[in-house]
């Protein structure tokens, strides 16, 4: 049995079919179509738009569309300065992503407070959600945007999703026993 | 010079009210003695001497000395083409001036912030609530007395928020020193 978790195919051996442990397929599905959903709140977002326009194309990474519903996107790009009065709508649409969620947190604001070091700026928005991957930069070049988005790629490859599905279902069986094989 | 024409009629309307005319690179200032008569002055201006573009109003903390609060209102007209800037002090005790939304309805946001920033409230104001802070935060922030960082506040629906870290001070610099490195220090305390 294969053991590998690339993707590997050679019709020549295969002849049609491909063969993988469920979990590489699935997190090459969810890494390849990475849906963000554009947190822009200042100057980031233009180097967010920046890297979504043609030059620096993000569709190229499987980010095709922004979804500005929370409902329908995979990524949050919090882009910009998080104020607490903007905490506040910025945790509220976390939560009403669907699982499975990731966040990017892009510049200094987002990643620390930035230059903010005020009354009225969070010092990070991983204070409130928390963050996969941090981009340094004020703002960021649109290729280390793109660079983050590989290196949740990256990531997400190592995600183990099997695991994650059995505890779950460990969780939720009604006398606490131990459901399904092992 | 135009402007100072329409200030002499001001002044001429409402006599010791207004103060003189004062003047400082083109830009004619005039101060109004009682604050409460400030929409009167304001509603004047707009009507009769063609004022009809409220440019900005702003307040300013003058911290250690009575009146504490100078609010300033910078008008312009089209039609003339002509700033002017009228000023009144209010004490702390008071805190309070009569709103002039009657008059320019963008007065609206302008004292939104005043009172969000300073803690000044406008009588008659449509709708006086905190415009940058949240509703419920408990300080006014610009005012003098209050530090960079901010105080902890404990709101449970806002996130949290704690001072924030400022590593030794805000890192402005010092005028007229000669060198990058006198301009520029470290670190500097409120006390320098």
């Amino acid at each position: 049995m294969q053991t590998s978790t690339e993707l590997a195919y050679d019709s020549k051996i295969e002849g049609g079919f491909v063969v993988t442990r469920a979990e590489a397929a699935l997190n090459w599905c969810r890494k390849n179509s990475l849906w963000p959903m554009p947190m822009g709140l200042a100057c980031c977002a233009i180097e967010l738009m920046a890297a979504g326009a043609s030059r620096f194309d993000i569709s190229r990474f499987g980010s095709e569309v922004m979804r500005f519903s929370p409902r329908q996107s995979d990524v949050m790009i919090v882009a910009g300065t998080v104020t607490y009065k903007m905490a506040l709508a910025l945790r509220r649409i976390y939560d009403q992503m669907a699982e499975p969620k990731w966040v990017i947190a892009m510049g200094a604001c987002a990643s620390t407070g930035g230059m903010y070091r005020s009354y009225a700026v969070l010092q990070g928005v991983d204070q409130i959600v928390p963050v996969d991957v941090y981009v340094a930069g004020c703002p960021p070049r649109p290729e280390a945007l793109l660079d983050a988005l590989i290196k949740l790629q990256k990531k997400i490859e190592k995600q183990p999703v099997l695991k994650e599905l059995e505890i779950s279902s460990v969780l939720r069986s009604k006398h606490g026993e131990k459901v399904g094989t092992n | 010079m135009a402007v100072l024409d329409l200030a002499a009629k001001l002044k001429a309307q409402f006599g010791d009210l207004i103060s003189a005319p004062s003047q400082f690179r083109g830009e004619v200032t005039v101060k109004v003695a009682e604050p409460e008569r400030v929409a009167e002055v304001c509603a004047f201006a707009k009507n009769s001497l063609g004022f009809d573009y409220l440019v900005d109003i702003s307040s300013v903390d003058n911290y250690g000395s009575d009146p504490r609060w100078t609010v300033v209102y910078e008008l312009y007209g089209y039609g003339h083409r002509c700033h002017l800037r009228l000023k009144t002090d209010v004490s702390e005790e008071k805190s309070e001036l009569p709103t002039v939304t009657t008059v320019w309805r963008g007065a609206d946001w302008h004292e939104r912030e005043i009172y969000d920033m300073m803690g000044i409230r406008f009588r008659g104001h449509p709708d006086l609530r905190r415009i940058l802070m949240w509703e419920g935060y408990p300080y006014f922030p610009l005012r003098k007395d209050f530090p960079l960082a901010g105080k902890p506040t404990d709101l449970p629906d806002v996130a949290f928020t704690k001072s924030a870290p400022l590593e030794g001070g805000p890192f402005v610099t010092l005028p007229g020193g000669k060198t990058a490195v006198e301009r520029e220090p470290r670190v500097r305390t409120p006390e320098s």
